[in-house]
C-alpha cells in the first residue's frame, strides 16, 4: 500500500487537512501540540489505497521531546511515497527553514501553504510558481478549514503518487548539518514572499488587551469558567430530565409488561440491573455533549495559550510552567489525552510533575457524578456554584501537589510558547469535535459500564434470599470491611461500594448507585437526598474528585512515564490526599455544627 | 564597556532588533524556529504581572517567553513602531 505523511510545524493545520482529506475526526485545536501521536487513515487516492499519516508538529528535526521523537522514529522506520509538508504562509519567514531541512530527507514532497484565508486577509503574498521552481517541488495554496484550493491539492497529490510508485526510506543520516541553509533561505524569502508588517492593531490584539490585562486577566478567566458551567447546567439539565423521563416511560409502559413472564430474578436483573444502571448513565449524554462542544470552542479559540501566559508566573513558583496549567484545563474533558499532551515538555522531571497533577483535573466522567449530587442536594441556584467550587478544589489539589513535590521533581525547562491568533471554529468543526469526544463516553457505556453495572447487581443480589443490598449480601459484607476507612468521612456503607467501582471508571458510579438502591433515574434522587445531608454529599464528592480518576488514566500514567514506581506513587498520593481532604472537611463541618 | 541591552529590559510598546542569542544549542534552535534570530525585528507587547513572561511579536508570530529566557537575547532598541 502507498503511504504519505503529513509534516510541518505545530498548529499549521495538519490535522485539519487530515480530517478534510480522509473524513476522519482527528482532534483539532488552536494550540501547538494537540497531536502528540501518530494517527493514520486509509483512503482511495488516484485509484490506489493510500495510507495517510498525521504526525505531531515539529520545529526542526533535532528535537528531543517525546512528540518530536515520534516523528523522527516514524521517518527512520517507515518508508513513504511522499511527504506532504504544511506551512502557515503568514509565518513563512520562520517556517521555510523546516521545509528546506525536510527536503534533505530526499523524499518526494509537496508544500501546502495552508490558511490561505488568513494570508489573504493579512495581505501576505506568495509567488507560488516561483517558489515551486526554486524549491523544485510542487507548492499549492489552500484553506484546509474552509476548503478553498482543496480539489487542486488533491489532484496534485495524485500526480505525485503516480510518479512515486514504491515507498522509499528517508535519508535521515544527513539531518545533522543545516546551518548552510541560511543563505538559500534568505534568497527564497526575498524573491518569492511578501509579508507586510502589521501596523494596525488587529482584533486579536484588541481582545488580548482585555483578556491578558495584568490584573483583570485571571478574574476574567474564572468568570468565564463560571459562565461556561452555568451554561452547561442551564442547557444540559432540561435535556437530561427529558431523557430520564423518556427512559422511565419506556420502562413502565413497554419493557416491564414485555418481561412480565420471566422469572423474577431475571426480570430484576434486566430492569433494575442493566436498564436502570446503564439508562441512568446515558441520561448524562446530552450534558456531556453540550460540555464537549463548549470545550472544543475554547480549545479552538486560542485562549489556551493565553491561559498559559496568565498562569505562568504562578506555575513557575510551583516548579511548573503555563503549559502544565493548560494540560489541567484539557483534563477537564478527559485526563488521558492531557497526560499524553505533556509529551511536548522536554525535561523528564517537568513532565512527571505535570503528570502527577493532571489526575486531579475534574474530568467529564466526574462531572456526571457531581451534577447528579449537586442537583439532588442543592437548590438550582446554588448547584452551579457548588459545582464551580469543586473545579476550584480540583485546581487547588493540583497546586498543592505541585507545591509539595516540586523539589523532588525539580527541572530546568525553558519556556517558549507560540501564542496563535484567536480563531473561531466552524459550526461543523464544533459539533464534529464535540461529538467525537462524547463518543468515547458512549463507547464506555457499552463496554465496561455494562460490566460494572452487572457486577454491582450481582454483589447486591447474592446470595439470594436476603434483602437486596442488605448487610448479608456480598456487597454488604464488602462494605463492612471498608467501613473503618469510610466511616470517618461520613460516607455511607453502600456508597463506598460505588466508590470501589468508581476506581475502574467514574461513569460507573451513578449506574452503580441506581442498581444498589434498586431504582431508576427519577426516584434515585429522592432516595439519595433522604439518606445523606449536604455535608456528607460534599465530603463524598471531594473524595470522588481527588482519588484515582480511572483505570485508563492509571494506564496512561504508566505508559507515558514508563515507570511502575511513579505510577504507584501517584496512586497512593491521590488516595491519601483524597482521604485526608474529605476527612478534614467532614469532621471540620461536623465540629462546626453543620 | 558598554552594557548590553537584553530583551528582558525592553518595555512594552518598544521595538528592537535582535543582535545575538547566547543560549544552549537546543534552546537557540527553538528560538530560531519561532522567528527569534539575529536580525529579526520584534515588538514587546506586554509583560505578565508578578514577574511573569513577556509577549513578543516577531513578524506575524506572537510568542510568550519567560524573562529568564529573554535575558539570553541581546537586542538593539529603536524608537517608534515597527517599520
Ligand atoms: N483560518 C484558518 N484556520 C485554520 C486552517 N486550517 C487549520 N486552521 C486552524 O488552525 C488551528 C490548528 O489546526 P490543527 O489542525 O490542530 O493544527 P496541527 O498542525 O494539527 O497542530 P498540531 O497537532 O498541534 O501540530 C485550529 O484552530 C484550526 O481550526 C485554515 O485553513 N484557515
Ligand atoms: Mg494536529
Amino acid at each position: 500500500m502507498k503511504k504519505i505523511a503529513l509534516l510541518g510545524m505545530p498548529n499549521t493545520g495538519k490535522s485539519t487537512f487530515f480530517n478534510r482529506l480522509t473524513g476522519s475526526i482527528a482532534k483539532v485545536g488552536n494550540w501547538p501540540g494537540i497531536t502528540v501521536d501518530l494517527l493514520s487513515a486509509k483512503i482511495l487516492l488516484g485509484g490506489d489505497m493510500v495510507e495517510v499519516v498525521d504526525l505531531p508538529g515539529i520545529y526542526n528535526l533535532h528535537g528531543f521531546s517525546d512528540d518530536e521523537q515520534v516523528v523522527r522514529q516514524f521517518l527512520e522506520e517507515q518508508p513513504v511515497n511522499a511527504l506532504v509538508v504544511i506551512a502557515n504562509p503568514t509565518q513563512l519567514d520562520r517556517q521555510l527553514a523546516l521545509v528546506l531541512q525536510l527536503r534533505s530527507l530526499g523524499l518526494p514532497m509537496i508544500l501546502l501553504l495552508n490558511m490561505s484565508d488568513e494570508a489573504r486577509r493579512l495581505g501576505v503574498h506568495i509567488d507560488v510558481p516561483g517558489l515551486a521552481r526554486a524549491l523544485r517541488m510542487p507548492v499549492a495554496e489552500l484553506s484546509a478549514k474552509y476548503g478553498q484550493g482543496f480539489p487542486q491539492v488533491r489532484h496534485q497529490m495524485e500526480q505525485i503518487l503516480r510518479q512515486q510508485g514504491t515507498p522509499r526510506a528517508a535519508q535521515t543520516g544527513v539531518l545533522q548539518e543545516d546551518d548552510a541553509l541560511g543563505q538559500e533561505l534568505n534568497t527564497l524569502l526575498r524573491q518569492h514572499v511578501t509579508i507586510p508588517v502589521q501596523i494596525k492593531a488587529g482584533w486579536s490584539e484588541r481582545i488580548d488587551k482585555l483578556l491578558l490585562h495584568p490584573w483583570l486577566g485571571l478574574p476574567l478567566f474564572f468568570l468565564a469558567m463560571l459562565l461556561l458551567f452555568e451554561a452547561v447546567y442551564g442547557v444540559g439539565t432540561p435535556l437530561q430530565d427529558a431523557l430520564g423521563w423518556t427512559l422511565d416511560t419506556v420502562k413502565t409502559t413497554w419493557l416491564a409488561p414485555a418481561l412480565a413472564g420471566f422469572p423474577p430474578l431475571l426480570q430484576n436483573f434486566l430492569l433494575s440491573g442493566i436498564y436502570d444502571g446503564v439508562g441512568t448513565v446515558l441520561t448524562f449524554l446530552p450534558i456531556i455533549l453540550v460540555f464537549f462542544v463548549g470545550m472544543s470552542v475554547v480549545e479552538d479559540s486560542g485562549y489556551l495559550a493565553r491561559a498559559a501566559f496568565l498562569m505562568d508566573a504562578l506555575m513557575s513558583r510551583l516548579g511548573l510552567d503555563g503549559r502544565a496549567f493548560v494540560m489541567q484545563l484539557m483534563g477537564f474533558g478527559c485526563n488521558v489525552p492531557a497526560i499524553m499532551g505533556t509529551r511536548i515538555m522536554r525535561s523528564r522531571s517537568a513532565r512527571l510533575l505535570s503528570m502527577l497533577i493532571i489526575p486531579f483535573s475534574l474530568c467529564s466522567a466526574r462531572l456526571q457524578v457531581f451534577l447528579f449530587f449537586t442537583s439532588v442536594l442543592f437548590s438550582p441556584r446554588t448547584a452551579p456554584l457548588v459545582l464551580f467550587s469543586l473545579y476550584v478544589m480540583s485546581l487547588l489539589a493540583a497546586l498543592l501537589t505541585a507545591l509539595v513535590w516540586k523539589r523532588r521533581f525539580s527541572s530546568y525547562e525553558p519556556m517558549l510558547l507560540e501564542m496563535p491568533p484567536y480563531r473561531l471554529p466552524t459550526l461543523r468543526q464544533m459539533f464534529s469535535q464535540g461529538w467525537q469526544q462524547s463518543r468515547h463516553f458512549l463507547a464506555g457505556a457499552s463496554g465496561f459500564i455494562v460490566l460494572g453495572v452487572v457486577a454491582v447487581w450481582a454483589l447486591t443480589h447474592f446470595p439470594t434470599g436476603v434483602t437486596p443490598a442488605g448487610p448479608d449480601t456480598l456487597a454488604g459484607i464488602l462494605a463492612s470491611w471498608l467501613e473503618p476507612v469510610f466511616q470517618p468521612l461520613g460516607i455511607d456503607k453502600l456508597l463506598s461500594i460505588a466508590l470501589l467501582f468508581g476506581f475502574v471508571a467514574k461513569e460507573i458510579v451513578i449506574g452503580a448507585l441506581a442498581v444498589i438502591f434498586g431504582s431508576s433515574n427519577e426516584a434515585l434522587g429522592g432516595i439519595i437526598s433522604a439518606r445523606m445531608d449536604w455535608v456528607q454529599a460534599y465530603g463524598f464528592m471531594l473524595f470522588t474528585l481527588i482519588y484515582t480518576p480511572c483505570l485508563a488514566t492509571v494506564a496512561a500514567l504508566q505508559r507515558e512515564s514508563r515507570s511502575w514506581g511513579f505510577t504507584s506513587f501517584s496512586l497512593l498520593w491521590s488516595l491519601g490526599l483524597a482521604w485526608i481532604t474529605s476527612f478534614l472537611f467532614y469532621q471540620g463541618a461536623r465540629a462546626l455544627g453543620l | 564597556m558598554l552594557q548590553r541591552t537584553t530583551l528582558e529590559q525592553i518595555i512594552p510598546g518598544q521595538c528592537a532588533v535582535i543582535q545575538g542569542i547566547s543560549a544552549g544549542r537546543e534552546l537557540s534552535r527553538r528560538m530560531i524556529a519561532l522567528g527569534l534570530r539575529p536580525g529579526s525585528q520584534l515588538l514587546v507587547l506586554r509583560r505578565a504581572a508578578l514577574h511573569g513572561p513577556l509577549q513578543v511579536r516577531v513578524g506575524h508570530t506572537e510568542i510568550m517567553i519567560r524573562r529568564g529566557e529573554a535575558a539570553k537575547i541581546w537586542v538593539q532598541p529603536y524608537p517608534g513602531g515597527p517599520t
